[in-house]
């Protein structure tokens, strides 16, 4: 069963815009799969097709081998956006919790979750703060331990460390990878960064815009786990060339009629 | 962006109660200002029925206290019935028209043009409607002047939530009575609040205003008014004075009660980190 799979999905905006033309897409479980591409190639718009935040126009996405939408019933994932999205009136540790009370869970069950999950994005002391109270970096890891509180197997994400300064990314790059392998899901990350896509990834797919379609797919076969050495071996270089390369490729000027170039790593 | 190393243990006291230091600023403008009306009529002659020294107000207000008192009280439950009663509706109006769109859309134009109209000139009729000894004449002026900043301001609150945030209770599949529990009415709190401390205000005002076209002599108004036809004007001064004090403790009663409902909210960091 795939975690996610995406057949021949297309958006059309109201305005006549095409977002995404004829996506297919395949997720294995314990996958970690980035989205790339340059603006307003819709991979934002493809994530929340997965959610089923918004629906295709034509084809069809399935989670777990059910419809978008049932999964998102069964809360099948959790959802990292750009900004942390955390209730300031909530603090820290009841910003967690929210979906464990949307699932009816006991306080008492929510509580020794909450403990481990400010445990697992290293937090702890913070549980009756508020949001505004944290630096941007502290904020995304409580949406991190938010969208990972009841244990989803999909862990959907829009570009959550965009906003982050690039010491702070890659502190917390490392970081997810640590907490992708602990919690063992599949993740699916959006990012406009190639290194990022490169070093969190076991597959990047390379997204051309306007129509938004799938230009190639390179396998990332750098070895796990990866640290900070991993950004300066020569395999991660060649692997970020080959989707700079890719994206090149992809990003073809409008009104542009060649086929964007097949990107897909021969190892 | 500022990062926090160390958890810092953030006291809600500290944050409700502003450290004495905090009162000299505005206690000496008060003293200031009071001493220069009181220097400048002097200096001046200004005669009393113009404008009275603050000494003689404080002199009327204090032989008539008690009456001040009784009369006082008896406007304020006034006010307070029309606050009540408009902004409780005001609130109950808005939560309808977040729900239904379609409804505000079709009522609004109203609510808009009906407040551009000035209340206070139906305070005849409603005396005439309810009877100008019937507390509840002034009552229902004050609650129409309260319903409309009310209204307005919590229904900003309610639909002025970021999509995202919405988004993510979507993605729980959280029902919409959820989000608006968890997500609409919490960031309502701070406008409803806004609307909330000008209705205080507009409460007195209609309560006073209804009480000049007339009311029964237990009222601060027909007080105010009766000493003013008689040229007392320093007693009328000292009714105003009463008037102010019990719109000031209202105003700062629910701006308390802001501060402890919202005190989650980002404002209250200037309390915390200073």
């Amino acid at each position: 069963m795939k975690a996610v799979s995406l057949k021949g999905v297309s958006k059309q905006f109201r305005a006549g815009v095409t977002a995404l033309d004829g996506i297919d897409l395949d997720v294995e479980p314990g996958e970690f799969v980035s989205l790339i591409g340059p603006s307003g190639c819709g991979k934002s718009t493809l994530l929340r097709i997965i959610g089923d935040l918004t629906k295709p126009t034509a084809g069809t996405a399935q989670v777990n081998g059910k419809p978008a939408e049932r999964a998102r019933r069964d809360h099948d994932y959790g959802i990292v956006f750009q900004d942390a999205v955390l209730y300031d009136w909530r603090t820290v540790a009841k910003n967690i919790s929210l979906p464990l009370e949307l699932l009816r869970w006991s306080r008492g069950r929510r509580n020794a979750r909450v403990k481990d999950m400010m445990e697992l994005v290293e937090l702890t002391g913070f549980e009756s703060h508020h949001p505004w109270q944290l630096s941007g970096g502290m904020q995304q890891r409580v949406s991190i331990a938010r969208a990972l509180s009841f244990s989803p197997t999909l862990l959907l994400m829009d570009e959550p460390f965009g906003a982050l300064d690039e010491m702070t990314r890659e502190r917390l790059n490392t970081e997810l990878l640590r907490i992708w392998q602990e919690t063992s899901s599949t993740v699916v990350f959006v990012t406009h960064s190639i290194p990022e896509a490169v070093f969190l990834s076991t597959r990047v797919v390379v997204m051309s815009s306007r129509p938004g379609r799938v230009a190639g797919v390179v396998d990332v076969d750098l070895p796990q786990p990866r640290t900070s050495t991993t950004r300066e071996e020569s395999r991660f270089f060649e692997l970020v060339t080959q989707v700079r390369e890719g994206l090149a490729a992809a990003g073809a000027p409008l009104g542009e009629t060649q086929e964007p170039a097949l990107v897909k790593d021969s190892s | 962006m500022s990062t926090i190393v160390q958890p810092v243990p953030g006291s809600v006291g500290r944050r409700i109660g502003r450290t004495a230091l905090d009162w000299i600023p505005p206690l000496a403008v008060f003293a200031i200002g009071i001493g220069a009306w009181q220097g400048l009529v002097a200096a001046f002659h200004v005669q009393e029925f113009l404008l009275p020294k603050p000494t003689a107000i404080g002199e009327a207000f204090w032989t008539q206290k008690s009456a001040l008192w009784s009369q006082g009280i008896y406007t304020f439950k006034e006010a307070l019935g029309g606050y009540a009663l408009g902004s409780g509706l005001g609130v109950l109006v808005a939560l309808f028209f977040a729900a239904w769109r379609p409804l505000a859309g079709a009522f609004m134009p109203y609510a808009v043009a009906a407040n551009a109209i000035p209340i206070i000139a139906f305070a005849p009729i409603m005396n005439n409607w309810f009877g100008l000894l019937n507390p509840f004449s002034k009552m229902a002026i004050a609650a129409v002047l309260c319903f409309f900043p009310v209204m307005i301001n919590t229904l900003r609150g309610l639909t002025s939530v970021q999509p995202s945030s919405i988004e993510l209770m979507q993605s729980y599949a959280a029902g919409r009575l959820s989000t608006f529990w968890r997500v609409r009415i919490p960031n309502s709190l701070p406008h409803m609040f806004t609307g909330l401390k000008i209705a205080t205000v507009l409460s007195m005002i209609g309560a006073i205003v209804g009480e000049y076209f007339g009311g029964p002599i237990e009222a601060l108004g027909v007080k105010i008014l009766n000493d003013s036809s008689y040229g007392n004007f320093t007693d009328a001064w000292a009714g105003i004075v009463m008037a102010s004090l019990l719109g000031i403790v209202f105003y700062a009663v629910v701006a308390l009660a802001e501060r402890l409902a919202t005190s989650w909210h980002p404002s209250a960091r200037a309390f915390q980190t200073e």
